[in-house]
């Protein structure tokens, strides 16, 4: 029911050097694929890029043909009004109803600001915002 | 079971022993009138042929280092007229400067004789098509195997090294049972003919796997065994011995050391005595027979301990458990000796990781450090980075629990460290000592 709010995020796991970040970069322009948000989490030597694109599939394939360690991750991009109280609405609710956020990272679209998160439970958060009026975005949709 | 030389592989320990004093014997006599080099040795310890009155007593002969074939390179420890020679090899020089080795047809032979033992004994035979992938050349390796396999009859396909998408062509095509390598190269084999959309186990015909060269771990053999469905026989030599040598049976439990041709002792390496039965030290061997270039307790430089129960397989000569790392790769690092090989065991445990790795030691003011680099396998990769510490963490417990000091660990990307067709170099020593 709530699979269309289910966004292919992908992770990716590298090595912290040089040059690591503008290879993946170079193969996504190279493939013509536009990176709408992306965040690097930092572990001891190495980091997980973690990145949502307009053509999920096209970018695993490359990164997989480079022998990139690439996967999947469902995530919700979750719209949030970009005015101060915007970002507290929206994991208000969440906190109310008692659901963990794992990681989160933010962008500012054209049309409006957007939360990704990343839940345990994600049609649980999605029903929850949903029922609280919250816009959940569809890949589709974002700009 | 079938053997190659039933009488001697199952000879009693008593006539065994009374033939290798009789053969101790012989070669000793014969080198002290006719090798310069073992003469000046022997005259130097004060010991004469005469002395040597049991088995016992080669404890009293010195002992030949690799460092003597270097010093007397070329032909300076030959010991037969020239004329006799029909085939030399050099050694790799892994450690050091290249050494060469000779040989007398009896030498060809008696090699020859040695392996085509073990291939026997792990049921090889005319029925079997024997893929030799070490080096030909001046490495011993390929031509060792190559001359076994055509002993017991078998097919040789002698492909060498390199050009591994080839070999994986070969190994289909013509219905190869057992291939000779380092066990490092077959894994690497078995990962390029994955990508190949090849199974090794599915795909082809390939039964065991002859592996040596490297020391490795059971757990890496385990490995091997359940991911390409064969037999991964641990197979043991080096050129100063003639070559590749001795091997297990397909009991896969400890290597054959053919007692007629070799006298084995373990040593302490710090008192230079032997160690207690079942403990570990460095690896002395004696060759019996050999005739151009003679070994008499040479330092071979291997750490191993050896097994004195009879095997199940019937044959009654001594085995060695399998070789845990070199004295000269030994790292001594705070004060505590640390082998390549155990690190390879700790990682084995842990499946998330594959079995390439990486040893970097540093040394910071006065502590040295040690850190460890292993490939994350892709389909252990989470995205969840709490997830990956805790791999970190329980793989630095575990190295810290086998090696008894503590090591940084660093999870690196898939296909990211070196590979090694040859002899794998995992060890990285930055102290400037």
């Amino acid at each position: 029911m709530y699979q269309k709010y289910r966004i292919k995020q992908l992770s990716i796991f590298s090595e912290n050097r040089p040059g690591r970040l503008a290879a993946l970069a170079k193969a996504m322009m190279e493939e013509d694929v536009n990176i709408y948000a992306f965040s690097i989490a930092e572990g001891a030597g190495y980091g997980v890029i973690r990145a949502l694109v307009d053509h999920p599939e096209k970018a695993f394939k490359k990164l997989s043909s480079m022998g990139v360690t690439v996967r999947y991750t469902d995530v919700l991009a979750v719209e949030m009004e970009d005015r101060p109280g915007g970002l507290y609405e929206v994991v208000r609710t969440l906190a109310e109803a008692g659901i963990n956020i794992e990681y989160s990272y933010a962008y500012s679209g054209k049309r409006c600001a957007v939360v990704i998160l990343r839940v345990e439970d994600i049609d649980r958060a999605a029903e929850t915002l949903l029922d609280k009026g919250v816009r959940l975005l569809e890949i589709s949709q974002f700009t | 079971m079938a053997y190659l030389d039933e009488h001697m592989e199952t000879i009693s320990r008593e006539e065994l022993e009374e033939l290798q004093y009789k053969l101790l014997r012989s070669q000793v006599t014969r080198l002290y009138s006719s090798s310069p080099f073992y003469h000046a040795r022997m005259r130097e310890a004060k010991v004469h042929p005469d002395d040597i009155r049991s088995l016992q007593d080669i404890v009293k002969l010195p002992f030949v280092h690799k460092k003597d074939l270097r010093d007397n390179y070329p032909e300076g420890m030959l010991s037969v007229p020239r004329r006799e020679v029909i085939r030399y090899h050099a050694s790799s020089g892994t450690t050091g400067k290249p050494t060469v080795v000779c040989y007398t047809r009896k030498d060809i032979d008696t090699w020859t004789e040695s392996l085509a033992r073990g291939l026997t004994s792990i049921g090889l035979g005319p029925d079997d098509v024997i893929q030799v992938s070490n080096t030909y050349g001046l490495f011993s390796g390929g031509l060792g195997f190559h001359y076994a396999a055509e002993r017991i009859g078998a097919a040789v396909v002698p492909a060498s090294t390199g050009n591994t998408e080839r070999q994986i062509e070969l190994i289909l095509d013509l219905g190869v049972t057992a291939m000779a390598a380092t066990p490092s190269y077959m894994l690497h084999l078995g990962e390029v003919a994955e990508k190949m959309g090849v199974s090794i186990k599915k795909d082809t015909k390939l039964k065991v796997g002859l592996l040596g060269g490297e020391p490795w771990s059971i757990k890496m053999r385990d490995r091997i065994d359940e991911w390409l469905g064969i037999k991964g026989i641990n197979c043991y030599g080096s050129s100063e011995m003639y070559g590749p040598m001795f091997t297990e049976c397909s009991e896969q439990d400890g290597i054959h050391i053919w007692g007629d041709i070799a006298y084995a002792e373990i040593l302490d390496q710090e008192t230079g005595g032997p160690v207690a039965p079942g403990e570990k030290g460095e690896l002395v061997l004696t060759m019996l027979q050999k005739e151009a270039l003679p070994m008499i307790r040479y330092r071979v430089g291997d750490v191993t301990e050896m097994v004195d129960e009879p095997c199940a397989c019937g044959r009654t000569h001594p085995k060695i458990r399998r070789i845990f790392g070199r004295v000269d790769d030994m790292l001594i690092i705070r004060g505590i000796n640390v082998f390549p090989s155990q690190v390879e065991h700790a990682l084995m445990g842990i499946p998330e990781v594959g079995e390439h790795f990486q040893i970097v030691v540093d040394r910071k003011g006065a502590l040295d450090t040690m850190l460890v680099r292993v490939e994350l396998k892709k389909e252990a990769f989470t995205d969840n980075i709490v997830q990956l510490m805790d791999l970190r963490e329980r793989i630095a417990y575990r190295l810290r629990g086998i090696l008894n000091i503590k090591a940084a660990v660093e999870l690196v990307e898939p296909d990211n460290l070196q590979r090694f067709e040859g002899k794998a170099k995992r060890v990285i020593d930055r102290r400037d000592i």
